[in-house]
């Protein structure tokens, strides 16, 4: 049979949706184009420099990032440090442990983290949080405050402030996202685990090993949020550029400095400075994301495709 | 050989008791900030906070009621901006599932929702703010909207493709071209879903403070002007939460208080909405 002519009201059905459909590449592409746009004024004057210098002093004119880098890199990393067991943990235990009657509240319990405003996560940050941490860097030890990790003034403020809000905002990403990964596993090899006589960490490592590409997704999502995070991050870090290994030093995110500093930015050159942070911001969370729902997609989309059989002991595989 | 056995399953329990604590150390963080938004925003929430403006620097008392009405207004306009854009896009998307264009689509998305919300914001000031020489509502509402739009799409895609194919198949048999069998069978029948969507996606926005801080801005005094600034709860909550007053503070926190009450509530109806209707279609 032939195909029927389309009639008019198709055609307005596909353009008039296809429109909308259209504006969202619209908005996301002309995001990238309008921050370079804007930022094209410190692009030209100081390159790739930039990105290697310290020096952030919008009176004299001069812009170099490298500090708010170092900040976002280092406050993410040590979330993620922390959240990683956590949001694993928390998967495991609600897809592999948790009774039938828990589940549901638990994991509505864990994923209400995610729903808690940002600048809630931070009024608390500051008022109780803080003082909590500076509590636990003044009771450190001499010889771990002699350590660079944990040296200078023990303030509250800082990275370790910013690292455990932080780490606690991520938790419910993850752990949602592992939730779904780890169920993708094929009762089957659970199943053929326990039949081998497998104890139950033993087959949740195998379930671990099989999904590892989503459990890598899983991660990066949270990386993700983190580096991206504005404002309970801002309340707690302290807002002092500086690039410290120590987790007591107060620092700077370039999330941060974007909120503090662009409202009240007048000279063209402060704006564009602000500007190039924010797109290099965009730039990495997109690639950190996009990276994420690749290996996420991987493993959720077709489990029918994967072996079923996964080695019963993972280090054998290396050989 | 027996021994080992043992060994094996000390470590087995070792490590699943560890995961369950890992619930324990998570859920003590949400127990402690609740507790103290509870506690601390009780104290400063009186008839005054819902009713007043901000008073004087320096002076004492005075509320949030402007800040309220801001983010009423703000979400509003985000949710008029999104809702439209968002279900219509959703729609296509699920309707050509596999096309080029379709991919795209919800590969920008999932991209534009991962975009952190202060970026959102220097991208609105950039088109919105500058030419109009002004912070204002409306830069304001339009940037919760641009965040809105991704996860309303995202929804709509989802739900219209839970709807039984044979909804669409009988309109289409009975004559149905395909965007009135979209709009007047399989939209509706996937409705109830979307709303709680949106509802959640509302939520969400509502509580954002980045995205406003060089848009909408803040204002100390009553607006409902679009093209003016406005205060908003997560602005006033920000500002007052990094002043060196007390009684700021006890205001911030009853700020925070109702923003967690707004969202609390939401996300709850939602997810008795969602049980309901996954009670529903089971019951089919």
């Amino acid at each position: 049979m032939a195909r029927p002519k389309t009639s008019a009201g198709d055609v307005l059905f596909q353009g008039g949706t296809g429109l909308f459909a259209l504006f969202i590449v619209i908005v996301t592409v002309g995001i990238a184009f309008v921050l370079w746009g804007r930022s094209s004024l410190t692009i030209a004057k100081f390159g790739f420099g930039f990105w290697a210098t310290d020096r952030w002093d919008p009176v004299s004119g001069n812009f170099g990032a490298r500090t708010f880098i170092w900040g976002t890199l280092y406050s993410s990393f040590l979330a993620l440090v922390i959240s990683t067991p956590l949001a694993l943990g928390i998967a495991i235990f609600l897809s592999e442990l948790c009774p039938h009657r828990l589940r549901q509240p638990l994991a509505f319990l864990t994923e209400l983290l995610a729903a808690i405003p940002s600048i809630v996560y931070g009024l608390w940050g500051i008022f109780v949080l803080v003082p909590a941490i500076r509590a636990l860097e003044q009771a450190l030890p001499d010889w771990l405050r002699a350590t660079p990790f944990f040296s200078g003034p023990a303030v509250g403020v800082g990275m370790l402030s910013a690292a455990a809000v932080l780490a606690i905002m991520i938790v419910p990403f993850s752990s949602a996202v592992a939730r779904e990964v780890l169920k993708a596993v094929p009762a089957a090899q659970r199943e053929g685990a326990y039949a081998l006589g497998a104890t139950r960490w033993e087959a949740t490592k195998i379930a671990l090993y099989y999904t590892r590409v989503g459990i890598v997704g899983a991660v990066m999502l949270g990386l993700g949020r983190a580096l991206g995070e504005t404002m309970a991050v801002t309340m707690v870090i302290g807002n002092t550029p500086q690039v410290s290994a120590s987790l007591l030093a107060p620092q700077y995110t370039m999330a941060a400095v974007i909120a503090n500093e662009f409202a009240e930015a007048t000279s063209p050159l402060h704006i564009s400075a602000l500007v190039e942070i924010g797109l290099v911001l965009f730039t990495v969370t997109l690639v950190v994301n996009a990276a994420s729902r690749l290996l996420i997609w991987r493993m959720t989309r077709r489990p029918h495709e994967r072996s079923i059989v996964a080695p019963l002991v993972p280090e054998e595989k290396s050989a | 050989m027996r021994l080992r056995d043992r060994w094996r399953r000390l470590v087995s329990l070792l490590m699943m008791t560890l995961c369950g604590l890992s619930v324990a150390v998570a859920l003590v963080p949400l127990a402690f900030i609740l507790f103290f938004v509870v506690t601390r925003g009780i104290t400063a929430l009186d008839w005054n906070f819902f009713t007043q403006t901000p008073k004087p620097h320096g002076e004492t008392g005075g509320g949030m009621a402007n800040a309220m009405l801001g983010t009423l207004i703000i979400s509003g306009l985000g949710a008029l901006f999104a809702v439209p854009i968002g279900i219509l896009a959703g729609v296509f998307v699920a309707e050509h599932g596999r096309s080029h264009l379709a991919s795209i689509v919800r590969f920008s998305a999932d991209t534009l929702n991962g975009v952190p919300s202060i970026v959102i914001g220097l991208f609105v000031y950039a088109l919105v703010v500058l030419p109009m020489k002004e912070f204002s509502a409306l830069s304001g509402g339009i940037a919760l909207g641009v965040m809105m739009i991704p996860i309303i799409t995202r929804t709509t895609e989802e739900l219209l493709r839970l709807v039984p194919a044979s909804l669409r198949e009988g309109a289409l048999a009975l004559g149905a071209t395909h965007g009135r069998a979209v709009f007047t069978v399989v939209l509706p029948s996937a409705l109830p879903g979307i709303l709680t969507g949106v509802m959640l996606a509302l939520a969400r926005i509502a509580g954002e403070t980045a995205p406003l801080l060089f848009t909408a801005f803040n204002n100390h005094y009553w607006s409902t002007s679009l093209t003016q600034p406005i205060a908003s709860l997560t602005v006033q909550v920000y500002t007052y939460a990094t002043s060196p007053y007390d009684d700021l503070h006890r205001q911030a926190w009853a700020g925070a208080l109702v923003l967690v009450a707004l969202v609390l509530t939401c996300s709850i109806l939602a997810r008795l909405a969602t049980r309901r209707l996954e009670r529903m279609q089971a019951g089919h």
